[in-house]
Formats: C-alpha cells, structure tokens, sequence
C-alpha cells in the first residue's frame, strides 16, 4: 500500500486540461449541478457517464462558456470559462447533441464559413474545408446543401467544423446518440484518430459501451455530482470484491452504475438493491 | 493536420470580418434557395394587385385614385414584412444549433447581430426596388423630385432597421420555428391597423387614434408627402409631423429592442 501511493505520487502529474471545482447551477427551482468537481488531464479522453437529467449537458454547456454557472469556478485549456470566455473559445471544439450546422448551406461552405468566424483567412479556411471534408470522408458531399446530407454525414461534418483550428480541447456531447450503429462506429474511429493526435477529450454518454471503448477515465455523474472517478477498470474494481463469491463474469459499467448511483444508467429509475448488488 | 492557431486580439477589422461573413452567409441562402426569396418578393406584389385592383374600386381616394395612396402604405409594409422572415430565419439557427455553435466561437454578440441586421437591409433594397417598379408598372409615380423620394426611400429602411431588432428579438424569445407562425399572423393587424391600405379617419374614432400612431403609418404618411402622393384629409398633431414621427418611432423600437435582443443573444442560457 505505502509503496504503491508513493510510486503513483512520483508519477509526473499530467497538465490539467479541464478543471471544474464545486459548480453549481440551478434553472429555477431544479438544481442542475450540485457541487460539480472534475479534472481531466491533458491528452486524455474522459467519458461523463450519467442518465438523462444527471447534469451532463448543464456541465458541459458551463465548460464551454454558453452557460454561466451559479457558484464554483471552471478552467478549460488553462483559461477560466467566466472571466476569459473568448480565449476559451478559440481553444475549444463542441459537438452537441444535435448536428448544429447550416442546412441551406454545402458542406464546404458550412466549414468556410466558420473557419472564416474563427479567422482564418479566405483561403486558409477554404483549405482547411478542404483537409477536413477529405478527412472525414465527405469530399464527395463536399458542394451538396446540408439537408440532404444524412445522420451519419451531418454528425461527420458537425465533428469536422469543430475541428477547424484543432483545438486543444474537445467537447463531445452525447455524440452518437441517434446515429445507427453503423454511423456510430465511423464517429468512433473519427474520435479515436483524434485522440492519437493529442486532443483532449470530454465525452458525455449515456452509452457505457462508448465509455468503454472510448475513453481512459470515466466519471460517472449522479444528481449533479460525480459520484466516481476512475479508468473503466478501476470503476468495474470497486464493485468487483462484493461480487466475486456471487458471480464470476466481470462487472459490467451497467452494473457498476447501479451501484453507485441505486438507479439503473438508461432509464434513471431507482431500482430495489437486489441480493446480486448487495 | 494543421497545428493550433494563437488566437488573435479583438480587433475593429475583426469585428467587420465577422459581421461580413454571416451576412455573406444570408446572401449564400438566396443563392442556394432562390425560391423563397422570390417568393417573399413578390408577395407584396400580389396584394398590390389585389387590393389595387379588386379592393380599389371602392376606395374614394380625393386626387390620385387609390394605386397611388397604396403603393406608399405597401411599401411600408413590405418592410413590415422583413419581421416574419428575421423571426423564421433566428428560429431556425436556434432550432438547427447554429446560434449555438456561434455562440461557443469566439465571435461577438454584436458581430451576430449586425452581420443579420446588414443582410436584412440588403433584402429591404431589393424588396423595395421590386415594389418600386411594380409601383410604376400599374401607375404610381413620384412627383416631388428624385431627393425627396430618395428620402422617403430612407424612411423605410430606417422603419425597417427598426423592425429587424423587433425581429431578432422575438426569434430568440420564440425559439421554435413553429411558433414564428405567431408572429406571421400577428403582423397582418399590426398591418391593417394603420394608414397602409385606409386613412384612419374612416375608422371608429379610438381605433382610427391607435391606428394613427402606428409606426407604419408615421412612414407611411411622411412617404406619402415626400413622394407627393395622395392622403385622405388627415388632420390631428401625428398627420401633421408625419415626417417627425416616422423619424421619431424607429428609433424609439430601436432603442428598445436592439439592447434586449442582444442581451437575450448572450444570455441564451436556456
């Protein structure tokens, strides 16, 4: 014991991408996030696990300056949100839940466009379009409007236009949702080459899969708080020891869900400890 | 890859940059989908033969005949109209996410704004220079001079820079595209309710009171002058200040509602 703390002490601590301590936000009387705190360190890709209503969105629209938190305080990219939101926002990508893209517009020109907000120069941005339509498998579509672009191509672009200045720091909001496990698997593999570059990832899901698959840490978020923290296998461990003697399968990230937070991660209801879990 | 820009300080040139861009962005939607914009054009147009040609028998206009009172009261409200499509084209950027994803870059509040309010008046010309010539094709004509129509020309798009911070205003109060309907039907009364298609002075006298101080009837009346053409006999302080009025009133809207629009542009919190 004494010698692994020492050993993990000595270990060069990674820079801090994302630092949130003690947010707290209320829209009227529901409290959204309540005491949220979260470190995520430079280069890795940390999955917030929570149901529908947990806080996840709220936690990510504070990090990414479109929503002032009430109390606490958050860093991104070594900027605060609050005080420093424009440096922030050079420094960061978002993904949210819905392909947030113009839909009169082409491909391209959606990727110009905001490569031009984002000041690049008129050619600048015009290759980066470009770099980035052949990238994401798009150039095909490249000159075709939006609208006729299906679910799986809309969330490629959408993942592409935050990808314009190769942030830093990337956001993620539930990025798969909606999309047929095919498109799915093609937003993984974009996010996992993204990750080989570098970029730091906050990813929130519903999906304990996706965490599985995606991401280094994860934490899993309850009633505004995170309720755990750890890599996948730390959080399957803590369960583990109670359930050995019971069954002999590793936990599931469903089950270590159930444990932590009583309720059940898809549906968010509460469900009666049963002799397996206790 | 390319490597991480250093981001660069705020900058007026960059605050232009900005502002061009997303008008740009409104002149590529007519590129790509000329239709509705035809169609928003010569909607005006139709109800000037409409209401010139079915409704205008009717009407006893004194001097002029009733085409050259209606054209002023629907250019008026052709500017009236830029309302609904500002209200459909904000729902739509908050409904598809793309308030959103410009709210997280780092582009100005006011960059946002006055990119759309510049592309709205770019509409307004057009949409005046159809109406214009629809305006002499069927008999309307200017008779004081190319200065004072020109003038009367600015009086509509200063009613109309007005009724674009309305717009922008109630867009991002309505969110949902669905409820820009709303707005749609809402502008007829606001519409019929002023000097635009009948003087006031027909209407029971505490209508005819609100329907004079309408801000579209300041414009109309005061273009009505500057382009001399007919008006029913109107007397009463607001007939006689028209000009003042119409001076006056877009700017009280705008003082009103540019601040609240760009305050609820920031404060999309949801």
């Amino acid at each position: 014991m004494m010698y692994e703390e020492g050993f993990a002490r000595s270990l060069p601590r990674p820079e801090v991408a994302i630092r949130a301590l003690d947010l707290g936000k209320s829209f009227g009387a529901h409290t959204a996030l309540d005491g949220f705190s979260l470190d995520v360190g430079a280069g890795t890709v940390c999955g917030l696990l929570g149901p529908n209503g947990a806080g996840k969105t709220t936690a990510v629209r504070i990090l990414t300056t479109l929503t002032r938190p009430d109390s606490g305080q958050a860093q991104v990219a070594g900027f605060d949100v609050v005080r420093d939101p424009r440096q922030v926002r050079y420094r960061i990508g978002l993904v949210g839940q819905n392909a947030s893209l113009d839909e009169i517009l082409s491909g391209c020109e959606n990727l110009v466009m905001f490569g031009r907000l984002l000041r690049l120069s008129a050619a600048a941005a015009r290759r980066r379009a470009e770099e980035l339509l052949e990238q994401f498998d798009l150039a095909a579509a490249a000159n075709q409007p939006v609208a006729d672009y299906s679910g799986g191509m809309r969330r490629r672009l959408d993942l592409a236009a935050s990808l314009i200045l190769s942030p830093p720091v990337l956001f993620l909001d539930e990025p798969t949702t909606g999309l047929d496990p095919r498109a799915r698997i093609d937003v993984w593999s974009s996010i996992r080459s993204l990750v080989g570059s570098g970029t730091t990832v906050l990813l929130t899901t519903q999906y304990l899969e996706e965490a599985d698959q995606l991401c280094d840490q994860i934490a899993v978020i309850d009633a505004g708080q995170v309720v755990a923290h750890g890599t996948p296998d730390e959080l399957k461990a803590k369960v583990g020891p109670d359930r050995v003697e019971t069954i002999t399968r590793k936990p599931s990230l469903d089950e270590v869900f159930l444990h932590l937070t009583g309720h059940h991660p898809s549906t968010g209801r509460a469900e009666p400890m049963t002799e397996n879990t206790r | 890859m390319s490597t991480f820009t250093a981001p660069q300080s705020t900058t007026t040139t960059g605050w232009l940059r900005d502002a061009a861009t997303l008008t740009g962005r409104v002149l590529r939607h007519w590129k790509r989908r000329p239709g509705s914009l035809v169609v928003s054009l010569l909607f005006p147009v139709l109800m000037v033969l409409m209401f010139g040609y079915l409704f205008g028998g009717a009407m006893a206009v004194p001097d002029g005949g009733y085409m050259a009172f209606l054209i002023p009261g629907m250019l008026a409200m052709t500017m009236l109209f830029g309302l609904e499509t500002m209200v459909v084209s904000v729902t739509t950027d908050t409904a598809k996410g793309v308030t959103e994803r410009i709210r997280a870059m780092p582009v100005t509040a006011t960059a946002v704004l006055a990119g759309r309010s510049t592309a709205d008046l770019l509409n307004a010309i057009v949409a005046l220079a159809v109406m214009l010539i629809t305006g002499l094709l069927v008999g309307w004509t200017a008779h004081r001079g190319l200065g004072l129509a020109l003038g009367a020309i600015g009086l509509l798009l200063w009613l109309r820079f007005a009724f674009t911070w309305v717009g922008i205003y109630l867009g991002l109060l309505l969110k949902t595209p669905e409820s820009a309907v709303a707005v749609q039907i809402l502008v007829w009364p606001v519409g019929f309710l002023s000097s635009a298609f009948v003087s006031p002075d027909t209407m029971p006298g505490w209508l005819g009171t609100i329907a004079t101080w309408n801000p579209l009837s300041a414009t109309a009346t005061a273009i009505r002058d500057l382009f001399g053409n007919p008006d029913w006999n109107t007397h009463g302080w607001a007939a006689e200040h028209s000009i003042l009025i119409a001076l006056i009133w877009p700017a009280v809207l705008t003082a009103i509602f540019l601040p609240l629009a760009l305050a609820s542009y920031r404060r999309l919190d949801r």
